[in-house]
């Protein structure tokens, strides 16, 4: 069995949740190796992640340079390429960062590559048995992995519960000294933070929240009517912010806001992973949609099998009565 | 600017509700609607929109059975100059790196300065722009949703991060760039469009064509297989409220008084 790789995302000198859920993600992937964190960087702010890490990570290779300091995917991957053996299996975050790595990680390391793993269900011979899901989270699949000359999989964030033990009394193997040239095509300038909105979503307790089932722009209407009735927000999912029928700061979901309200009304959304990684703090979920086999019905409290368009209004009439 | 989209035809996830056929090996695809995957329609508006303003070409490629040609139409409607076909049967069951590597093929065979692919398709992967790039040796951006043309060397990228925040970068041509929705709003296609690029040729080609030998792409060559498809468990799941509207309506106000939903 190659040894284990967990690749640290980390931000102002702390390592993001993904961290310990590769922890577990390691664990179970096999029980017997114990995986090595992987933390790029440069500075104090990467010495206080790799410190982090040494207490849940037996082995915590840092890798600090200047070029490094921004988590440019093309030059993390060159540093990746340089340092880690030919056959490791790396586990890299399923989030923009790790979409970003993890293909191109693949082809030079020379391995397959998995996308988007939500379990893994043992090893048999030199296959990992690995568990995606495809259209959106409709349908699971069962996929093979050749592991024989290592892998790159990218894990979901969320499906693995973190590891919190922080048993492991680890230490930090300096690899920077490994790195070659870290000379790429494609150079960070800066990060831009979108305007607030008119709105603040992430402050309302109840959100009456739209995706596509609305069917049109001016079908919006229908629910600001429910949210008023509610003395709640219009929020909605990423298709709705794509249509330019909502501002960007209504949009719940990994790409938008993180919501923490008590109640979150889903109205027509499919619950995709992104939208659902933007609600914290298990509100209580009303799911409304045509669709029985949407996946937000699976992380739902309530669910009802109904047309939005006729059922809003309808229990808008209804609350207003009362 | 010479610009290569690659698009998928795909089973439409607004228009189908996804089962699993008798046999629990597959979906049902019988009565499924296929369309052009939602990411690469964004991609070939953002390619028209870019020669439209810097001059250039549009050429879309797909990789399927001749079904695939409805959607390469579809697009060259919207303004793409020309189609490609890849139908090969040997391209059958590749994984993501076979699909890359008939890409590449494909790219190799034309002199392009930008190649685009939707950020992901029906299988959630996100995996075949990053992969052609590094089998390309050409730099990679995907999640793109803003591209702003510097130069005819330079391009300046936006990609979508965490937070709704976009990470700005400099990227040299040639690259491949994973196109995001919502970096545009894509051209609506009518029937007339339609007609009009129904009798422009569009070459249909194999692995041989692309000088590939076949055993690099299809089920043989593949490292990552998908064995079965399945219903995700659902846990506890919703509790499912059935009845008439009225009924539903009323336990929901019962439920949502009582978690602090209304007043």
């Amino acid at each position: 069995m190659a040894q284990i790789f967990a690749y640290i995302v980390h931000k102002d000198g702390v390592a993001d949740d993904t961290a310990l859920e590769l922890v577990a993600a390691a664990k179970k992937l096999d029980a017997g190796t114990a995986a090595t964190a992987v933390v790029t960087g440069t500075g104090a702010e990467l010495d206080a992640v790799c410190t982090e890490m040494a207490a849940s990570y037996k082995e915590v290779y840092k890798i600090d340079n200047a070029a490094l300091a921004y988590p440019n995917a093309e030059v993390v991957r060159k540093a990746l390429v340089s340092v880690l053996p030919a056959d490791a299996i790396v586990l890299i975050p399923h989030n923009t960062f790790g979409m970003d790595l993890g293909p191109g990680l693949s082809i030079k390391m020379d391995s397959p590559f998995v996308a988007d793993a939500v379990d893994f269900n043992g090893i048999e011979g030199s296959t990992l048995k690995v568990v995606r899901q495809e259209f959106g989270g409709q349908v699971s699949t069962h996929v093979d992995c050749d592991i024989s000359a290592g892998a790159v999989i990218n894990v979901r964030p969320g499906p693995f519960l973190p590891d919190e033990s922080k048993s492991a009394g680890g230490q930090v193997v300096d690899k920077s000294g490994d790195v070659a040239d870290l000379g790429v095509g494609r150079k960070f300038l800066e990060i831009i933070v979108p305007e607030a909105g008119d709105v603040d979503i992430t402050k309302s307790d109840v959100l009456v929240s739209v995706g596509r089932g609305i069917e049109e722009e001016d079908n919006i209407e229908i629910a600001n009517e429910l949210a008023e009735a509610m003395g709640a927000v219009v929020s909605c999912s990423r298709p709705i912010v794509d249509a330019k029928w909502l501002d960007k700061s209504r949009q719940v979901g990994t790409s938008g806001q993180t919501v923490k309200p008590k109640v979150y009304m889903a109205m027509g959304i499919s619950g995709s992973f992104q939208h659902l990684g933007g609600i914290k703090g298990s509100p209580f979920i009303v799911a409304v949609n045509k669709n029985a086999k949407a996946p937000i019905f699976q992380v739902a409290d309530v669910g009802i099998i109904a047309d939005i368009l006729e059922f809003m209004p309808a229990l808008t009439e209804k609350i207003n009565e009362q | 600017m010479e610009i290569l989209v690659c698009v998928k035809r795909v089973p439409d996830n607004e228009e189908n509700e996804i089962e699993l056929n008798s046999a629990g090996n597959d979906i049902e695809r019988d009565d499924l609607v296929y369309s052009v995957n939602e990411w690469d329609n964004y991609a070939v508006e953002e390619a028209i929109q870019l020669v439209d303003k810097h001059g250039g070409c549009v050429t879309v490629v797909s990789i399927g059975d001749e079904e695939s040609e409805e959607v390469l139409r579809r697009e060259m409607a919207m303004g793409a100059e020309k189609g490609i076909l890849v139908s090969d049967d040997a391209i059958e069951g590749s994984d993501g790196r076979g699909i890359a590597t008939v890409l590449k093929g494909v790219v190799e065979k034309g002199k392009y300065d930008l190649i685009m692919t939707g950020a992901q398709a029906d299988a959630g992967a996100a995996q075949v722009g990053g992969m052609l790039a590094a089998l390309m040796d050409v730099p990679y951006a995907s999640l793109v949703n803003k591209i702003e043309v510097l130069d005819d060397k330079k391009l300046k990228v936006g990609r979508e991060i965490e937070g709704g925040d976009q990470e700005m970068n400099e990227i040299t041509l040639p690259c491949v760039l994973s196109i995001q929705t919502g970096i545009n709003e894509p051209r609506y296609v009518g029937i007339r469009g339609i007609r009009k690029v129904a009798s422009v040729e569009i070459p249909t080609m194999t692995v041989s064509d692309l000088g590939l030998s076949a055993d690099v792409v299809g089920a043989g060559a593949a490292k990552v297989k998908r064995t079965d498809y399945f219903l995700p468990e659902m846990g506890e799941g919703a509790e499912m409220l059935e009845g008439s509207t009225d009924e539903i309506i009323e336990k929901l106000i019962e439920l949502l008084k009582a978690k602090g939903g209304l007043q």
